[in-house]
């Protein structure tokens, strides 16, 4: 996993509430077998019409917004477990995605991956979409070691909350996976020492 | 110290504890399906490791299957490649699958409960969000994304932070034609669909009591849908009852061990819960959904509301144009083009009873399509034992062969664009059904009744 230390970038907003995993990926495009090139249908169906050409009035398509961060209104990521979501997020460019409140699984699925969820306040939040809309290239900078999101070229800054283990893995660029494998023999004893009822199958 | 039903199983299984609290959680059935878990074997090979403890892992296609004519080769060639992707993992790391043709197949929370793989106690995970089901049984059960999938296949476990607990209680007698799902969409639409985000929910209550596993599988199922980690429910009798006798539950003297310690889970009487909501069952109308999150729904003979945050005004608004409805309608003799009765929220004998019950002697309205998706193979060997297939069929009803199918429109099962879909699962999401597609999602006997009227009605007067 890619490590996240600091980021400085302008941002695109999408003041949307609750926003799907399946707004983000429709199922019908979760049919390949690899994590790659799921950015080409990130919001699909708010981005293009049926006949595929692009609904101009949808954010990712007016060129004066860009960057690697996703500035999302209230609930992101709510729904399917689909790690496809963060994946298709991820690919199409996006390092971090801010919101005032992620649905549990995507926040998880987003960390796995190096993607960085920064929960701020609904005011925090507000301020942002409007220096956004004051100025299309304000800049943002998250500082992980500080969890830390400010407002280039003003003195809003707000402190946002972080699993501290998270927070190393992202930091060093650790898999969950690697941890979990060095804890291969404690994982066997405790198996041993709970033989029953944890597993009658075996 | 009291603990509750959800400490005692979350303690059982804490392996270690690292920074910051989070704990390294053993897990104890991890279902896997043919959408979710090839990119995790792909991760798996590449670290060249095993499956850690293949007995513990259970593999079926659902999703991406399609649901006529399951013994050909799958037309389309994505998803045939997808679920061949999953034939070959399963073969290659030695993991038990119940695929196409194979009698156990069905959608993976229905089959888990129905084969006596899930039991009371237990720590059950599986790439797909609806894996609450199984907390019915007084499970600590809930969904993964897929790199969580290669952890549990690499070690059997998951690095998880304890999330805080919430009790929903639900008292007294529902009223005729009122079911589980109009109980659990009328709790969504109190506590919205972010309202569970960061809980997990112990549903309790005379009301949760009182009803049959199946039915409590259908509450579990939806907790997800107020954005909560997991649903359960304390075992008791029912659950035990229902345990007993199935293909991979314990035995004889080991299954009465089992029952002397799930007799110890439920919910000490002085523990306490970060946050308690109590309902009344008398509350409670047959529901139906407006807009396009499940916390959008209400009696069905209510009108639809205005948006209770006006900050949220532009997103309900869209929701609503969406829908092609409005504030202030009734979605009561609203006409309706398709009802889709199937998913892991309402495709169990019970639902398919009810519906067959409801249906029998009637037709359907002509200008609705209406289809019947079992959640399982055993299931709909058991609607074809009990002769619910010639219901169905004469009242017009298209029975099919099991899989998500209408519930997610990954398969060839969708419904077309601005069209109205009375549907028994458990988004309505944007194009959810398919692009465009209008979901308002009810319970199976609202949703016979709409395909037999060919409109929205109250089937609490019916």
């Amino acid at each position: 996993m890619e490590k996240f230390t600091l980021l400085q970038s302008s941002a695109v907003p999408l003041p949307n509430e609750d926003i799907d995993t399946d707004q983000i990926i429709p199922a019908r495009f979760l049919k390949a077998t690899t994590r790659e090139g799921f950015g080409d249908n990130l919001f699909r169906d708010w981005r293009y019409h049926p006949d595929g050409s692009q609904k101009s009035d949808f954010v990712l398509n007016n060129p004066i917004y860009k960057g690697a961060i996703l500035v999302a209104g209230r609930n992101f990521g709510c729904g399917s477990s689909r790690e496809h979501a963060a994946w298709a997020i991820a690919d199409y460019g996006f390092k971090a995605v801010v919101s005032s409140f992620f649905a549990d699984i995507f926040k998880g699925n987003a960390l796995n991956n190096g993607l960085l969820p920064v929960t701020v306040s609904d005011s925090f939040l507000n301020k942002i979409f409007e220096a956004i809309e004051n100025d299309p290239n304000a800049g943002l900078e998250i500082n992980l070691e500080n969890q830390s999101i400010s407002i280039s070229n003003s003195s809003e800054v707000e402190y946002f909350e972080m699993d501290p283990y998270k927070k190393i893995c992202l930091l060093n660029g650790y898999d969950d996976i690697d941890f979990l494998l060095s804890q291969k023999t404690i994982i066997s004893t405790f198996e041993e020492n709970n033989r029953y009822p944890f597993n009658p199958i075996k | 110290m009291a603990k509750t039903l959800f400490d005692k199983i979350w303690d059982n299984h804490v392996v270690n504890t690292v920074e910051g609290g989070t704990a390294v959680l053993y897990i104890d059935r991890h279902f896997i399906h043919e959408v979710t878990s090839p990119q995790a074997f792909d991760g798996l090979a590449s670290r060249n490791i095993p499956v850690f403890r293949t007995a513990q892992t259970i593999a079926t296609a659902d999703h991406n299957v399609p649901t006529v004519n399951q013994h050909l080769p799958i037309s389309e060639p994505l998803s045939k490649f997808q679920v061949d992707k999953l034939i070959e993992n399963c073969h290659k790391y030695g993991v038990s699958l119940y695929g196409l043709g194979h009698p156990f197949q069905g959608i993976v929370h229905v089959i888990g409960p129905e084969l006596g793989i899930t039991q009371p106690g237990m720590t059950i995970v599986c790439g797909d969000s609806h894996t609450s089901t199984h907390g019915a049984f007084g499970c600590i059960a809930f969904g993964i994304g897929t790199s969580q999938v290669e952890q549990v296949l690499a070690s059997q476990c998951l690095l998880q932070l304890k999330p805080k607990q919430m009790r929903i209680n639900v008292e007294g007698t529902l009223h005729q034609g009122v079911t589980a799902k109009d109980v659990i969409l009328y709790i969504i639409s109190k506590l919205t669909t972010s309202g569970g985000t960061g809980y997990f929910v112990e549903y309790a209550g005379s009301t949760i009591r009182n009803l049959s596993m199946e039915g409590r599988m259908t509450i579990c199922n939806m907790s997800i849908e107020m954005g909560a980690k997991g649903g359960l429910i304390a075992p008791d009798e029912k659950t035990f009852d229902y345990v007993n006798g199935k293909k991979y539950a314990p035995k004889e003297a080991a299954f009465d061990q089992a029952v002397s310690y799930w007799k110890t889970l439920p919910t000490d009487e002085d523990a306490s819960f970060d946050v308690e909501f109590t309902f009344q069952a008398s509350d409670i109308m047959p529901m139906v959904t407006y807009g396009t999150n499940p916390g959008m729904g209400m009696g069905v003979r209510q009108l639809i509301p205005e948006p209770i945050d006006p900050a949220n005004r532009n997103s309900f608004d869209k929701s609503l144009s969406y829908m092609g409805l409005h504030a202030g309608e009734s979605l009561l003799g609203k006409e309706i083009q398709h009802v889709f009765i199937g998913s892991c929220t309402n495709s169990r004998m019970e639902d398919l009873r009810l519906v067959a019950d409801y249906v029998k002697g009637k037709q359907k309205a002509p200008h609705v399509k209406a289809m019947i998706v079992p959640g399982s193979k055993q299931v709909e060997a058991q609607v074809i034992l009990e002769g619910l297939d010639h219901i169905f069929k004469a009242a017009g009803f298209d029975f099919r062969e099991p899989g998500c199918s209408a519930c997610l429109g990954m398969n060839e099962d969708k419904i077309p664009a601005n069209e109205y879909c009375v549907s028994t699962s458990n988004r309505n999401f944007e194009g959810r059904q398919g692009p465009g597609a209008r979901t308002i999602l009810t319970s199976p006997l609202m949703a016979a009744a709409a395909a037999i009227n060919g409109k929205i009605i109250d089937v609490s007067l019916d």
